[in-house]
Protein backbone atom coordinates (compact mmCIF):
# COMPACT_ATOMS: atom_id res chain seq x y z
CA UNK A 1 0.00 0.00 0.00
CA UNK A 2 1.47 3.16 -0.95
CA UNK A 3 1.71 5.72 1.68
CA UNK A 4 2.97 9.11 0.31
CA UNK A 5 1.26 11.56 3.01
CA UNK A 6 3.25 13.97 4.99
CA UNK A 7 5.16 12.38 8.18
CA UNK A 8 3.70 14.58 10.05
CA UNK A 9 4.88 12.42 13.51
CA UNK A 10 8.92 12.35 13.01
CA UNK A 11 8.76 16.00 12.82
CA UNK A 12 6.50 16.42 16.06
CA UNK A 13 8.77 13.96 17.71
CA UNK A 14 11.84 15.90 16.94
CA UNK A 15 10.52 19.19 17.56
CA UNK A 16 8.87 18.32 21.35
CA UNK A 17 12.59 16.64 21.90
CA UNK A 18 13.94 20.43 21.11
CA UNK A 19 11.23 21.97 22.76
CA UNK A 20 12.17 19.06 26.16
CA UNK A 21 15.69 20.54 25.84
CA UNK A 22 15.39 24.11 25.67
CA UNK A 23 12.12 23.78 28.06
CA UNK A 24 14.52 24.71 31.39
CA UNK A 25 16.59 27.55 29.34
CA UNK A 26 13.00 28.73 28.19
CA UNK A 27 11.02 29.13 31.16
CA UNK A 28 13.34 28.73 33.93
CA UNK A 29 16.89 30.33 33.22
CA UNK A 30 19.68 27.03 34.12
CA UNK A 31 20.65 28.50 36.88
CA UNK A 32 18.20 29.73 38.67
CA UNK A 33 15.58 26.92 38.65
CA UNK A 34 13.77 24.26 41.17
CA UNK A 35 13.87 20.69 39.95
CA UNK A 36 12.06 21.22 36.17
CA UNK A 37 14.20 18.66 34.91
CA UNK A 38 10.95 16.15 35.30
CA UNK A 39 8.85 18.44 33.26
CA UNK A 40 11.50 18.02 30.01
CA UNK A 41 12.08 14.10 31.33
CA UNK A 42 7.71 14.21 30.67
CA UNK A 43 8.04 15.76 27.04
CA UNK A 44 11.03 13.54 26.16
CA UNK A 45 8.68 10.47 27.03
CA UNK A 46 5.80 12.25 24.27
CA UNK A 47 8.98 13.02 21.77
CA UNK A 48 9.93 9.22 21.94
CA UNK A 49 5.91 8.38 21.19
CA UNK A 50 5.97 10.34 18.10
CA UNK A 51 9.54 9.47 17.00
CA UNK A 52 8.64 5.90 17.31
CA UNK A 53 5.50 5.76 15.33
CA UNK A 54 6.95 8.45 12.71
CA UNK A 55 9.91 6.05 12.30
CA UNK A 56 7.76 2.94 11.96
CA UNK A 57 5.41 4.49 9.19
CA UNK A 58 8.98 6.00 7.36
CA UNK A 59 10.10 2.37 7.16
CA UNK A 60 6.64 0.64 6.74
CA UNK A 61 6.16 -0.67 2.52
CA UNK A 62 5.33 1.98 0.29
CA UNK A 63 7.52 4.89 1.69
CA UNK A 64 10.06 6.68 -0.20
CA UNK A 65 13.48 6.79 0.37
CA UNK A 66 14.06 9.55 0.95
CA UNK A 67 11.00 9.54 3.81
CA UNK A 68 13.39 7.19 5.35
CA UNK A 69 16.34 9.30 5.49
CA UNK A 70 14.79 12.05 6.80
CA UNK A 71 13.10 9.76 9.10
CA UNK A 72 15.91 7.95 10.35
CA UNK A 73 18.10 11.83 10.99
CA UNK A 74 15.09 13.03 12.83
CA UNK A 75 15.65 10.25 15.07
CA UNK A 76 19.47 10.46 15.51
CA UNK A 77 18.86 14.21 16.67
CA UNK A 78 16.35 13.64 18.52
CA UNK A 79 18.09 10.79 20.80
CA UNK A 80 20.92 12.98 21.07
CA UNK A 81 19.25 16.16 22.55
CA UNK A 82 17.86 13.40 24.92
CA UNK A 83 21.17 11.63 25.71
CA UNK A 84 22.81 15.69 26.05
CA UNK A 85 20.01 16.69 28.24
CA UNK A 86 20.58 13.64 30.38
CA UNK A 87 24.15 14.45 30.57
CA UNK A 88 23.86 18.14 31.97
CA UNK A 89 20.85 17.92 34.32
CA UNK A 90 21.69 14.21 35.98
CA UNK A 91 25.41 13.95 35.33
CA UNK A 92 27.17 17.46 34.70
CA UNK A 93 25.34 18.65 37.46
CA UNK A 94 26.81 16.98 39.96
CA UNK A 95 30.10 17.78 39.33
CA UNK A 96 31.05 19.74 42.48
CA UNK A 97 33.29 20.54 44.90
CA UNK A 98 32.94 18.53 48.09
CA UNK A 99 32.67 21.69 50.57
CA UNK A 100 33.85 19.69 53.72
CA UNK A 101 35.36 23.24 55.13
CA UNK A 102 31.95 24.67 54.49
CA UNK A 103 30.41 25.92 57.53
CA UNK A 104 27.81 23.60 59.33
CA UNK A 105 24.76 23.91 61.58
CA UNK A 106 25.70 25.39 65.15
CA UNK A 107 28.56 27.39 63.67
CA UNK A 108 29.60 30.77 63.45
CA UNK A 109 28.94 32.48 59.56
CA UNK A 110 31.87 34.41 58.54
CA UNK A 111 31.21 37.66 58.23
CA UNK A 112 31.45 39.54 54.58
CA UNK A 113 31.38 43.37 53.16
CA UNK A 114 30.61 43.23 49.82
CA UNK A 115 29.33 45.48 47.05
CA UNK A 116 25.65 45.07 46.19
CA UNK A 117 24.49 46.13 42.47
CA UNK A 118 24.41 49.71 42.92
CA UNK A 119 28.34 49.29 44.41
CA UNK A 120 27.02 49.82 47.86
CA UNK A 121 29.10 47.79 50.44
CA UNK A 122 26.43 44.79 52.64
CA UNK A 123 28.23 43.86 55.16
CA UNK A 124 26.44 40.47 56.75
CA UNK A 125 27.21 41.87 60.68
CA UNK A 126 25.85 45.09 59.68
CA UNK A 127 22.42 43.25 58.49
CA UNK A 128 22.05 40.85 61.36
CA UNK A 129 21.70 43.84 63.62
CA UNK A 130 18.80 45.06 62.09
CA UNK A 131 16.69 41.81 61.26
CA UNK A 132 15.94 38.59 63.27
CA UNK A 133 18.10 36.44 60.72
CA UNK A 134 19.47 36.02 56.70
CA UNK A 135 19.06 33.35 54.59
CA UNK A 136 22.19 33.81 52.29
CA UNK A 137 22.36 32.19 48.82
CA UNK A 138 25.15 31.31 46.59
CA UNK A 139 24.37 30.50 43.67
CA UNK A 140 26.40 30.05 40.14
CA UNK A 141 26.26 33.14 38.06
CA UNK A 142 24.45 34.61 35.34
CA UNK A 143 26.02 33.24 32.41
CA UNK B 1 16.28 32.26 44.18
CA UNK B 2 12.64 33.24 42.20
CA UNK B 3 10.79 31.37 44.67
CA UNK B 4 12.34 33.88 47.26
CA UNK B 5 11.45 37.06 45.64
CA UNK B 6 7.84 34.77 44.85
CA UNK B 7 7.88 34.41 48.75
CA UNK B 8 9.28 37.81 49.53
CA UNK B 9 7.03 39.21 52.20
CA UNK B 10 6.32 36.17 53.22
CA UNK B 11 10.23 36.26 54.48
CA UNK B 12 10.03 39.61 55.25
CA UNK B 13 7.42 39.03 58.20
CA UNK B 14 9.68 36.60 59.02
CA UNK B 15 11.93 39.30 59.70
CA UNK B 16 14.56 37.29 56.91
CA UNK B 17 16.98 39.20 55.02
CA UNK B 18 17.97 37.56 51.83
CA UNK B 19 21.14 38.27 50.46
CA UNK B 20 22.66 36.43 47.17
CA UNK B 21 26.29 36.12 46.48
CA UNK B 22 27.92 35.21 43.43
CA UNK B 23 31.05 36.13 41.48
CA UNK B 24 29.13 38.20 38.90
CA UNK B 25 30.42 42.00 39.04
CA UNK B 26 27.38 44.15 39.98
CA UNK B 27 26.15 45.19 36.72
CA UNK B 28 25.51 41.51 35.78
CA UNK B 29 23.90 40.94 39.00
CA UNK B 30 21.46 44.14 38.13
CA UNK B 31 21.01 42.93 34.85
CA UNK B 32 19.63 39.49 36.53
CA UNK B 33 17.80 41.61 38.97
CA UNK B 34 15.93 43.87 36.98
CA UNK B 35 15.36 40.70 34.65
CA UNK B 36 13.53 38.89 37.24
CA UNK B 37 12.39 41.46 39.52
CA UNK B 38 14.28 40.75 42.44
CA UNK B 39 14.42 43.11 45.19
CA UNK B 40 16.61 41.43 47.97
CA UNK B 41 20.85 42.22 47.56
CA UNK B 42 22.64 40.77 45.44
CA UNK B 43 26.63 40.65 46.20
CA UNK B 44 29.72 40.72 43.90
CA UNK B 45 32.38 38.37 44.85
CA UNK B 46 34.83 38.55 42.26
CA UNK B 47 37.94 37.68 44.04
CA UNK B 48 36.20 34.49 45.55
CA UNK B 49 37.16 35.92 49.09
CA UNK B 50 33.49 35.32 50.66
CA UNK B 51 32.81 32.12 48.97
CA UNK B 52 36.52 30.82 49.91
CA UNK B 53 35.12 31.43 53.43
CA UNK B 54 32.76 29.35 53.22
CA UNK B 55 34.88 26.71 50.96
CA UNK B 56 32.28 26.92 47.88
CA UNK B 57 34.40 27.77 45.58
CA UNK B 58 33.83 25.40 41.97
CA UNK B 59 37.28 25.44 40.23
CA UNK B 60 37.04 25.62 36.44
CA UNK B 61 33.36 25.35 36.85
CA UNK B 62 32.70 27.19 33.65
CA UNK B 63 35.60 26.45 31.57
CA UNK B 64 39.25 26.26 32.32
CA UNK B 65 40.40 29.04 34.52
CA UNK B 66 36.46 30.42 35.72
CA UNK B 67 35.42 29.43 39.41
CA UNK B 68 32.29 30.25 40.68
CA UNK B 69 30.31 29.43 44.02
CA UNK B 70 28.87 26.46 43.82
CA UNK B 71 24.68 26.65 45.18
CA UNK B 72 24.09 26.67 48.82
CA UNK B 73 22.04 28.01 51.45
CA UNK B 74 22.55 28.87 54.89
CA UNK B 75 20.06 30.23 57.31
CA UNK B 76 21.87 32.81 60.11
CA UNK B 77 20.23 33.95 63.04
CA UNK B 78 20.87 37.31 64.90
CA UNK B 79 23.40 36.11 66.85
CA UNK B 80 25.40 34.99 63.47
CA UNK B 81 25.24 31.28 64.29
CA UNK B 82 24.03 28.98 61.09
CA UNK B 83 20.77 27.33 61.45
CA UNK B 84 20.17 25.05 58.79
CA UNK B 85 21.99 24.73 55.93
CA UNK B 86 21.70 23.37 51.80
CA UNK B 87 24.20 21.79 49.71
CA UNK B 88 22.57 20.30 47.04
CA UNK B 89 24.18 17.30 44.87
CA UNK B 90 22.86 18.83 41.75
CA UNK B 91 22.87 22.22 40.94
CA UNK B 92 19.86 22.17 38.50
CA UNK B 93 18.34 21.32 41.96
CA UNK B 94 17.87 24.34 44.91
CA UNK B 95 16.22 23.98 48.43
CA UNK B 96 12.46 24.27 48.31
CA UNK B 97 11.12 27.80 49.15
CA UNK B 98 8.62 26.11 51.63
CA UNK B 99 11.02 24.69 53.24
CA UNK B 100 12.89 27.57 54.10
CA UNK B 101 10.47 29.67 54.95
CA UNK B 102 9.26 27.17 57.34
CA UNK B 103 13.19 26.89 59.13
CA UNK B 104 13.13 30.79 58.94
CA UNK B 105 10.38 31.02 60.34
CA UNK B 106 11.35 28.86 63.29
CA UNK B 107 14.23 31.14 64.61
CA UNK B 108 14.10 32.29 67.65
Amino acid sequence: MKDDGFNWQILVGFLLSLLAFSYPLLFSGWSLGSDIRWASVALFVFAAVFVIVGLRRAFASGRGKLSKVIAAVLTLFSAFTLGLFIFLAFIMATWLPKSVGAPQVGQKAADFSLADTSNKQVSLAETLSKQKGVLLVFYRGYW
Amino acid sequence: MRGIQQNIDKFASAGIQPIAISVDPPETSRELAERHGFTFPILSDPTLETISKYDLVHENAVEEGVSVARPAEFLIDSSGTIRWLNLTENYWLRANPADMLEKARALP
